[in-house]
């Protein structure tokens, strides 16, 4: 493994984009940054702004108000940029598939490298997605 | 040739960049057990970097002056290598050659912020714009204070304004050990937190109402030199307070520890604040600055000119 991507994968930034969430998935995200997960121990880290960031978690359906805020987000980024889905809402649409305004689940409109279900997904299952993606 | 020795390797870029990062590793790790966490293992901070440097691209602002934002970072490191330098070559006997290096050392702390400024204000971003304002700001408030704690060094010290006899005058007994040194040690460890852009005065980058403020549109490489610079501003004032009133640096033998622990000790108490304090506003700032900050090294320096 050469010196690039091990620091890579030692050092990854989040950024949060929230489509139209019912808010547990944020809460849950927000979960594994408190001292009972911590993923500081794998060197991740909040940032605030999408040109530091090297992974988007995407959660919540998108619906049409959406969409291109979420494509210009990912134009934003720079690359390489992890695009990770969490929930039901973000991988598949959950209950929101057939409503009007959605506008089709995160891998329709960006690619996606990682899908954590749930609904909302546990902590321990968002950790257990991070070392899935860690060891791809 | 020996000169760019200094400056590249010991004790300037490279020394000051590893130790840096071994300090912002410290602080984060200090952070992580004081919120009961674990935290980042200990090559973080070169992780960060490279990570920075080597894997992610570079994104140039599409309005606005490319040249000036890609010079932004670059002397910013300039500046705080060679301001670095000068702290750290007084501290291994090394002789400089000019008297009056502590003036040259104060204007070379200013170009880091500075850059910050000009690099914030080529993106051409509102908020990035919002963080370089609110950065001017700070600066004229704190470097007053910065000012006078150093005039009240130099008096202490018989009017002495060079680094090596600053340190030969403590050689018996710090600064420190006096009511005026316990002073002016409070409003430098204020003036230092407020130049490290560390939590109670992060107003120019703060993280959650202007998303990094003044860094917004740093990615890449570019973004990698402002960590690396914040790493060597990470040891440079520490070690600034160090010499100043805490009696130099000792290098031989079982000296080295003894300077280290005054290293960490600084870097400890700032880690501290920066956990147990909220972000204050911008006008809170000044105001603790401009009235309190000055007013404790004005008091400093009147007990000097008594003898205390």
């Amino acid at each position: 493994m050469g010196i690039k991507t091990h620091s890579f994968k030692k050092s990854l930034w989040l950024f949060h984009f929230g489509g139209a969430s019912c808010n547990n998935c944020d809460i849950e995200i927000l979960d594994c940054l408190t001292p009972r997960y911590d993923v500081e121990r794998f060197g991740m880290k909040l940032v605030g702004s999408i040109r530091h960031a090297d992974v988007l978690l995407v959660n919540g359906s998108i619906n049409k108000k959406d969409k291109p805020r979420l494509e210009e987000i990912y134009n934003q980024a720079p690359k390489p940029i992890v695009v990770v889905a969490i929930g039901a809402c973000g991988c598949t649409g959950g209950i929101f598939a057939e409503g009007n305004t959605f506008a089709g689940p995160v891998d329709k409109i960006i690619p996606v490298d990682a899908y954590i279900p749930g609904c909302p997904p546990k902590p321990e299952a968002i950790l257990a997605g991070i070392v899935k993606l860690l060891n791809k | 040739m020996k000169e760019l020795f200094y400056f590249l390797v010991y004790p300037g870029l490279l020394f000051a960049a590893v130790a840096g990062g071994l300090l912002s590793w410290f602080d984060r790790k200090i952070t992580a057990w004081v919120q009961f966490r674990k935290g980042p293992p200990l090559l973080q901070p070169f992780y960060d970097f490279l990570k920075l440097l080597l894997v992610k691209e570079t994104i140039l602002p599409a309005k606005g002056s490319i040249i000036l934002y890609l010079l932004a970072p670059v002397l910013s490191l300039f500046g705080a290598t060679a301001a670095c330098v000068l702290i750290l070559l007084p501290v291994l006997n090394i002789q400089t050659g000019f008297s009056g290096d502590i003036i040259v050392i104060f204007y070379l702390l200013n170009i880091p912020p500075l850059c910050y400024i000009l690099g914030a204000l080529a993106t051409g971003n509102p908020l990035a714009s919002v963080g370089a304002s609110r950065e001017i700001k700070l600066i004229l408030s704190y470097e007053l204070s910065f000012i006078l704690v150093l005039a009240a060094i130099i008096l202490k010290a018989d009017m002495n304004i060079g680094l090596s006899e600053i340190i030969s005058a403590q050689s018996e007994n710090a600064f420190i050990g006096s009511i005026s040194g316990i002073l002016l040690f409070i409003v430098s460890i204020f003036c230092v937190q407020a130049k490290l852009g560390l939590v109670p005065f992060d107003i120019a980058e703060a993280e959650t109402e202007i998303n990094h403020g003044s860094f917004i549109e740093y990615s890449g490489s570019a973004y990698a030199i402002i960590v690396l610079t914040k790493y060597i501003m990470l040891i440079t004032l520490p070690a600034f307070i160090g010499v100043l009133l805490l009696g130099g640096f000792n290098t031989s033998g079982v000296g080295i520890v003894y300077s280290v622990l005054k290293i960490l000790g600084v870097v400890l108490l700032l880690t501290l604040i920066r956990n147990t304090n909220p972000r204050v506003k911008i006008k809170q700032a000044m105001k603790f600055f401009l009235i309190w900050m000055n007013l404790l090294a004005i008091i400093a320096i009147v007990l000097i000119v008594f003898g205390f």
